[in-house]
């Protein structure tokens, strides 16, 4: 038997301050002797919830586990080194289609997915009407699968199909790939699928992928997380304000794109429409995401969610210590503001594997970064302060990279704790575009959406299940 | 309804309240089409006011405004880009001709013309608005956990050393590791906390030389901090280890009484010393002690250990230069330097330290108690105290029923009842907190001719009831023959102030002593055999 080190943090020899969490009895008996306190607000979990909590804390290799899963998804520096076809690069082949969150089966999926599907298959000549299109998906000739099981993201529907361009991030060895994005209005994204939208697609396969392959070729790997780091600095929170990231990234590219080697209208064109439209760098943000979560899976014990993502029917996440398995929950309708006299009953429940912004430590997250945004649900700058800090309770790390200036340059929430999630109630705040319910109608707002409960709580139990007892 | 049904208004010029700048039209919307989405006939205003910009959101906010305006179908306003102007075609607006990205484009559709005024007048008072001058509030939100809360103070000036929790039972266990993994030491005062968490929690302090005090801790002193219910003790030598609260208050408070003072009391839970904890917390707690310069002698005060825990207790004791005694309530059989009660422990101490054993204080009772046949009944709020009472009681007594653990509940005859026992409160503060359950179980008792003497504790301190003597005294001032013997654990610097409590009780007519063993064997007097 050997005594334990004495010592215990210099408790009996330096000043004390006591953190209190529970009765505001013993905080006043404190108060009364004048001894430094920090009162700690807490609240009950929810019912149910003590057991798997306490065995998912209890885990001895927990603490060390988060920090090594949030340590490489810290460590991760997105570049964006290729822009290539998706069939080349993913291996898709004709009649796969990827899509946003969770796997889902046509008979599931929501107007705006089946709306992108319909597209999808147009663009890929799978079908010569949009009849013809929802008949053969309906009959399950095609293949459907997620996003996230082939290193990929997608925004809103988050279609994929062969012909599509992807830009391909690199961190070190690893990938991660995103389709280009097609501006707003009535996009494949949103669920349209009308003739307008399968022509951006193919000039977007024709002449935007080719021109960027070349001007990324030319230009060399661009530093992602740099353009980020810049970006969330000029009002960006990279979920819903690409603003300043779209510019930084034409301004990294114009002379590359000029050298690309193509007709000046091509170049034109590209230019232009990069320029005008303010979302162009979400989806590099979100292969920027994609890569550094992955960078953190499969780490025994870890409570770190590595991928929150939604179809349009189901938001599911999936955590560092339980391996591809999905948990999923009725996604819910975001809060927001409308487009026109669209309103709720419009909306389609939330959508897209943006929420690897997210999970990664911007979009919502940032928000105090892009106080503008806050002005969707309503609110006012405080709130996107009170936002950002609010996600410190829930998050394991500050982005030594990603940082908000109003903060104090403090580095952004980063990796989101399920048991720091279920232990305070507190959900993360998702910022996101709004779809219409209706296939081919588009876009008809923007707000703020939270995750359901439930998933965490269920991802909490599967961790239980797999905890080393000491 | 000014214009006939089938006849398209055309874009006019609209002079006057707006001035020339702004066109402006007024449709009666009549197509065929509209009429079959609408159902009925309404006004419609669309308005182009050039040059005029205001933000994408700031322009969702407004068509939201005017879209819940009573009266009014659809509402928009935007600048007019050809992707507006789409949605403004789509809603069955028609498009003013010319206006540019540069343009604000407004349009209403209302069931008539006076829900398309008043919708005028709300959008005029919309676009005029600046935004409130909130202003950045720097207010953060207090902290939701305990490791966000250490997080926030650790780079502070005085960082956090301890944690002291006190959720419900079933939710200590997630406080207290998140404690541990900030780096924090950790009293628990929650009690229901499964012994397998409370040694999980120990082995990971150990590994990290913190040290968890509790579950079940009531009393701790760091520093000179009270801790949960603490008496208010003169600094000095002696450091207490303590597996009970208010046994460790006792040893303080007598201590304090003999003029000598403590460096730190730690707890450690009621049950570190049995088989299942073996001491883990006890020996982290020696441990710092022993290497405590402020310390110069250390007391355990305990039940008696599990046999195997009380020989790595006097391992770890021996290891150490600090000298050290037990202050342990019934018969160990093992452990070194036995004392019997806690009062004579201290005397122990006190001999120890070369300090004279003052007489404890004691304040007669006002009229002279004297024996008479019946039973005793002590009522207590601290397990400790209530367990001495109870040996001292059984011994000269014979039979005595008790609620405490090892013991036979019973309802006749002397009996010893621990009113902080978990079963009595449930659903309730601890009674020294909220006194009512034992005062309900005073009254009766005084009422009952079967007993002789009341036995009570009064425990004073941080966190004990703010005046405990201004129910209790009225009680005992109509006791009648019923001898009321009153244990007083607390010091003259308590927040209730230990002297003026027992003058209270002893102008009610109780017998108030400082020694609960003295209480004790006082009251056993009291019993005609």
């Amino acid at each position: 038997m050997t005594l334990p080190e004495p010592g215990l943090g210099g408790l009996l020899t330096k000043d004390l301050t006591v953190v209190t969490a529970g009765t505001p009895l013993l905080a006043e008996a404190l108060a009364e002797q004048a001894v430094p306190m920090v009162p700690v607000d807490w609240r009950p979990p929810a019912p149910g919830t003590e057991d798997a909590l306490a065995a998912v804390m209890g885990d001895p290799r927990r603490a060390a586990a988060n920090a090594k899963a949030v340590g490489r998804l810290l460590a991760a520096r997105p570049r964006l080194v290729d822009v290539r076809p998706a069939g080349e690069v993913l291996g898709l082949e004709s009649g796969t289609f990827l899509h946003a969150g969770p796997p889902i089966t046509w008979d599931r999926a929501s107007g705006p997915m089946r709306g992108a599907l319909i597209g999808a298959m147009l663009l890929e000549e799978l079908a010569r009407t949009p009849e013809e299109a929802e008949k053969k998906l309906a009959a399950g000739h095609m293949v459907l699968d997620s996003c996230h099981h082939r290193r990929t993201v997608g925004p809103m529907a988050g279609v994929v199909s062969p012909s599509m361009w992807m830009f391909e991030v690199a961190d070190g060895d690893r990938r991660a790939y995103c389709s280009l994005n097609e501006g707003l209005g009535k996009v494949l994204r949103y669920g349209a699928y009308g003739p307008d939208v399968i022509k951006r697609l193919r000039w977007m396969s024709e002449i935007l992928g080719p021109v960027l392959r070349a001007a990324v070729r030319e230009h060399g790997p661009v530093d992602l997380a740099a353009i980020m780091a810049n970006a969330l600095q000029m009002g960006d929170e990279l979920h819903n304000r690409n603003r300043a990231a779209t510019t930084l990234l034409c301004r990294e590219l114009a002379a590359d794109v000029a050298e690309a080697g193509f007709p000046q209208a091509d170049l034109a064109d590209v230019l232009r429409f990069i320029g005008g439209n303010d979302h162009f760098f979400l989806n590099l943000a979100m292969a920027a995401g994609k890569v550094s979560a992955d960078a953190a899976r499969n780490v025994p014990g870890s409570s770190l969610v590595v991928a929150m993502a939604r179809n349009g029917t189901d938001f599911g996440i999936q955590v560092s210590g339980t391996g591809d398995r999905w948990f999923t929950a009725p996604a819910a309708v975001p809060d927001g503001l409308y487009l026109g006299s669209y309103g709720p009953r419009d909306a389609n429940p939330d959508i897209g594997d943006s929420t690897i912004t997210e999970t990664t430590g911007t979009g919502g997250f940032a928000m105090a970064a892009a106080p503008a945004i806050v002005r969707f649900i309503g609110g006012e700058v405080p709130d996107a302060l009170a936002a950002t800090r609010r996600m410190y309770e829930i998050t394991l790390a500050e982005h030594p990279v990603l940082q908000v200036p109003i903060l104090s340059f403090r580095g952004t929430p980063t990796g989101i704790d399920i048991t720091r999630v279920v232990r305070t109630g507190i959900l993360p705040v998702v910022n996101t575009g709004i779809a219409g319910r209706v296939a081919g109608v588009g876009q008809v707002g923007a707000g703020l959406v939270s995750p359901p409960a439930e998933v965490f709580a269920a991802a909490l139990d599967a961790l239980a299940e797999r905890v080393l007892r000491p | 309804m000014s214009e006939p049904k089938g006849r398209r208004v055309g874009w006019t010029e609209e002079s006057g309240e707006r001035g020339t700048s702004e066109r402006a039209t007024r449709q009666a919307d009549v197509s065929d089409r509209h009429e079959a989405e609408r159902g009925a006939l309404s006004e419609t205003f669309v308005e182009v006011r050039p040059g005029l910009y205001r933000d994408s959101i700031t322009l969702m906010r407004i068509s939201r405004g005017l879209s819940e305006h009573d009266g009014v179908q659809d509402a928009l306003t935007a600048m007019a880009t050809g992707l507006n102007l789409d949605l403004l075609g789509q809603l069955g607006f028609t498009a003013p001709p010319d206006a540019g990205p540069n343009d604000l484009v407004v349009a209403i559709r209302a069931a008539d013309e006076m829900a398309l005024g008043t919708a005028r007048d709300l959008l005029d008072s919309l676009l005029a608005e600046t935004p409130a001058a909130a202003g950045l509030q720097d207010a953060e939100a207090p902290a939701r956990t305990i490791g966000a809360a250490a997080a926030r103070a650790a780079g502070g000036p005085a960082p956090p050393r301890l944690a002291l929790v006190s959720v419900p039972g079933p939710h200590a266990f997630a406080e207290a590791m998140d404690a541990l993994e900030s780096g924090l030491n950790v009293m628990i005062f929650s009690d229901n906390v499964p012994v397998e968490q409370e040694i999980a929690l120990k082995d990971a302090a150990a590994g990290r030389g913190l040290i968890v005090m509790g579950p079940d801790c009531g009393t701790a002193v760091v520093g000179g901090a009270g801790l949960g219910f603490a008496n208010a003790v003169r600094p000095g030598p002696v450091g207490i280890v303590a597996a009970s609260g208010t046994g460790a208050q006792q040893v303080m408070c007598l201590l304090d009484a003999a003029g000598v003072g403590v460096s730190h009391t730690l707890g450690v839970g009621g049950r570190d010393l049995s088989a299942e904890v073996s001491g883990r917390s006890t020996l982290q707690a020696l441990a710092a002690l022993g290497a405590d310069p402020a310390t110069e002698l250390i007391v355990v005060v305990s039940k008696p250990p599990a046999p195997r825990v009380a020989g790595l207790i006097r391992e770890a004791a021996r290891r150490l230069t600090t000298p050290i005694v037990f202050a342990v309530l019934g018969d160990d059989g093992d452990v070194p330097g036995r004392a019997g009660d806690l009062t004579a422990a201290v005397a122990e101490v006190l001999s120890e330290l070369g300090v004279p054993v003052p007489d404890w204080p004691c304040w007669p009772a006002p009229r002279p108690q004297r024996p008479r046949a019946g039973a005793l009944r002590g009522l207590f709020a601290g397990g400790t105290l209530c367990a001495e009472a109870l040996l001292i009681a059984a011994d000269a007594l014979g039979t005595v029923h008790s609620n405490l653990p090892g013991w036979t509940p019973g309802t006749t005859g002397h009996l010893m009842i621990d009113f902080g026992d978990d079963r009595l409160t449930q659903g309730r503060a601890h009674p020294m907190i909220d006194p009512s359950l034992r005062l309900d179980r005073l009254a009766d008792e005084l009422a009952d001719p079967e007993c002789a003497v009341v036995l009570l504790d009064v425990v004073l301190g941080h966190g004990a009831e703010p005046d405990p003597a201004a129910r209790m005294a009225p009680l005992i001032g109509a006791a009648g023959d019923t001898a009321v013997v009153v244990s007083l654990c607390g010091t003259p610097h308590d927040p209730q102030g230990r002297d003026r409590q027992a003058e209270a009780l002893r102008d009610a007519g109780a017998a108030v002593f400082a020694s609960n063993a003295a209480a004790a064997r006082h009251a056993v007097s009291l019993v005609e055999a």
